[in-house]
């Protein structure tokens, strides 16, 4: 077992590595100067010795070799630099957003796992009736509905819902409290992007669990336990179930790691203030500095949970840790 | 006949030359309803975009100002957007932009995620392995960053954006392609034939990637619904393609918003036909999976 974990942790480093070289070349490649952008701004001539200045000052005039050793250097200290767009620390930025991030993330798997799993046991137990169909409608309408549109259709659904209700339309609160300090209204502005989000992502598991179910409930000894008598409820739940949410676990744990930073558009749409958002904005403005730092958080935050999933697939199926 | 045979015979399922088309159609839609469903929505799609200016009443580009914000009546089938630009017409052309930004990158990218997977698998040893390690990197970005990243370093506009949306699907097509591919070259006759003297080029061409096909169709199929929703994406970020050209993600960006209340036929059609879209081909393409993979037929 500490073979598998160690091997497992040796293979994370050349990933990170290569990541991070991507993340840092192509940033170096797309036209557009951080210091021009920040000095120019109102669109007066700049005085090319500023920008010069400027680039000095954020390090922009190493050599590129010098720069990566840099970057690397901050990321194993944690000490990701200052954004060159607002002047303060990366990370600072980073902890205002990562906590909603974070809270999103969780509820929307906490909501894709309640859908997910009863619905997809249910249609891999009935599989080609007409429940089946529905399910897998409902779960397939989960993946095609643009995410954006549907966070569209939320807000447009709470004004009309609330004016013909309340009399008075409302809409989520637009400013983060976090949950501890008011979690009324913590949850009420965060609930339907974790819905929207929640019910996108259980489109996948519940394909998982289904297909996981189906096969597991071929085996040999699930024919024994009917043979044996047991109620088919029992089957389901005490056997049948168990096995087959190994997939299902890897599937979740690999959408939550992409739920940190993907969840771009989302945040567009419900004015969060998340992490998807400072990436959008620090892509617009060339700021190098914070653009890298994000990717190579998400990045790190995916292949930690990608670690994490593999070691708890390995605990949990003896098989695999010697494949 | 004995009792035997007409119970063999009873249990065949064939087609018989003589038998008409309709009656195949029919049989498939009743063992296959979703896959029948999905299948009719892709056809409606490629007749839209294929027919579009024989569909579409008016011209999607055109504004007109004495019409704006129209509600859907008679003349104006789906209502107007604040330009006055008829949204049905928007739609029917819209498919246009939608299927050919999802069916070319699509298939780009599978066909590239194909043909890397097959020889990853096929070579082996270091080359795989070093492989297997650039595809984990960029399959460790969410797909929109990626697409993101690509648009912002080459601009927007159409054709950057199906070179931003078939760079994510490579590594995730190699992936799957290279698992089934490796089983395949297990299998003696790939050795046989090296041992003839063919050349890798034709070992791989010939004989693993015919083998492989049954993957590679699903994940195209589903590529071309996660390639036409990753252009609705970013079209709605402003990333995508540009004014004045129809598409489904654009028609949702910044006035959908500001008109959701007032003028709500604006950000509900296009929705519902990026929607319907996907939904078409991912039933499609679980009905292909479904036929191919014999693990999930029923019992």
């Amino acid at each position: 077992m500490y073979n598998y974990i160690l091997k497992r942790i040796l293979l994370m480093i050349p990933t990170l590595l290569g990541a991070a070289f991507l993340v840092f070349f192509l940033l170096r490649l797309i036209p557009g100067d951080v210091c021009e952008l920040r000095l120019a701004g109102t669109g007066l001539y700049v005085d090319p010795e500023e920008i010069k200045l400027c680039r000095e000052k954020l390090g922009l005039e190493k050599p590129m070799f010098m720069q990566f050793i840099d970057f690397l250097i901050g990321i194993v200290t944690f000490d990701l630099g200052e954004s060159m767009w607002t002047g303060k620390p990366i990370m600072y930025e980073m902890g205002l957003r990562f906590e909603l991030s974070l809270q999103i993330a969780i509820m929307a798997t906490i909501t894709s796992i309640l859908i997910a799993i009863p619905l997809g046991t249910i249609s891999a137990i009935k599989q080609d009736t007409w429940i089946d169909y529905i399910v897998r409608s409902f779960s397939i309408a989960g993946i095609a509905i643009p995410s954006f549109w549907y966070g569209i259709l939320i807000i447009l659904g709470l004004l009309i819902f609330t004016q013909s209700w309340f009399g008075e339309p409302w809409m989520p609160p637009l400013d983060y409290v976090p949950i501890w300090v008011d979690p009324w209204r913590n949850l009420s502005q965060l609930i339907w992007p974790a819905l929207a989000t929640g019910y996108r992502y259980s489109a996948v598991a519940t394909r998982m669990t289904r297909s996981a179910m189906l096969e597991v409930l071929r085996e040999d000894y699930i024919r024994t336990a009917r043979a044996k008598g047991l109620l088919e409820k029992i089957i389901i739940n005490r056997h049948a179930l168990k096995n087959s949410l190994l997939p299902v676990v890897t599937v979740i744990g690999i959408e939550f790691a992409f739920l940190m930073g993907g969840l771009v558009v989302t945040e567009q749409v419900f004015n969060l203030n998340g992490l998807g958002k400072l990436f959008v904005e620090s892509v617009m403005s060339s700021d190098y500095a914070m653009t890298q730092a994000l990717v190579m958080v998400v990045v790190m935050i995916f292949v930690f949970t990608n670690f994490l999933v593999d070691i708890m697939y390995a605990w949990l199926d003896p098989r695999i840790r010697y494949a | 006949m004995s009792i035997a045979e007409a119970q063999v015979e009873a249990e065949i399922e064939t087609f018989d030359d003589k038998d008409p088309w309709y009656s195949v159609a029919l049989d498939l839609i009743k063992r296959k309803p979703l896959g029948a469903a999905g299948a009719f929505v892709v056809m409606l799609m490629i007749l839209m975009a294929l027919f579009a200016e024989l569909i579409a009443p008016y011209d999607p580009e055109l504004n007109n100002y004495e019409f704006m914000l129209v509600g859907p009546d008679w003349s104006f089938l789906l209502g107007t957007d604040q330009f006055g630009r008829d949204i049905f017409s928007r739609i029917v052309y819209g498919a246009r932009t939608a299927l050919f930004v999802g069916f070319v990158s699509a298939f780009v990218g599978s066909v590239i995620g194909l043909i890397l997977g097959v020889s990853s698998a096929y070579f082996g040893g270091k080359f795989d392995l070093v492989f297997q390690r650039v595809m984990d990197v960029f399959m460790s970005f969410p797909l929109i960053i990626l697409a993101l990243a690509v648009v912002s370093i080459f601009g927007t506009g159409i054709q950057n954006v199906i070179i931003a949306i078939t760079i994510p699907f490579i590594p995730r097509c190699a992936r799957v392609v290279r698992s089934n591919a490796l089983a395949v070259r297990e299998i003696p006759y790939i050795d046989a034939a090296r041992a003839c003297g063919y050349s890798h080029t034709r070992i791989i061409l010939k004989h693993m990637v015919p083998n492989v096909m049954a993957p590679y169709l699903i994940m195209f199929t589903s590529f071309v619904g996660q390639a036409i929703l990753l252009e609705a994406s970013l079209s709605y970020l402003g990333l995508g393609v540009q004014e004045p050209i129809p598409a489904w993600g654009l028609m949702l960006q910044g006035g959908a918003e500001e008109f959701a209340e007032s003028a709500p036929w604006i950000p509900i059609f296009p929705g519902v036909a990026i929607s319907l879209a996907v939904f078409g081909f991912n039933l499609f393409g679980d009905a292909v999976r479904d036929v191919l993979d014999p693990k999930l037929r029923s019992r």
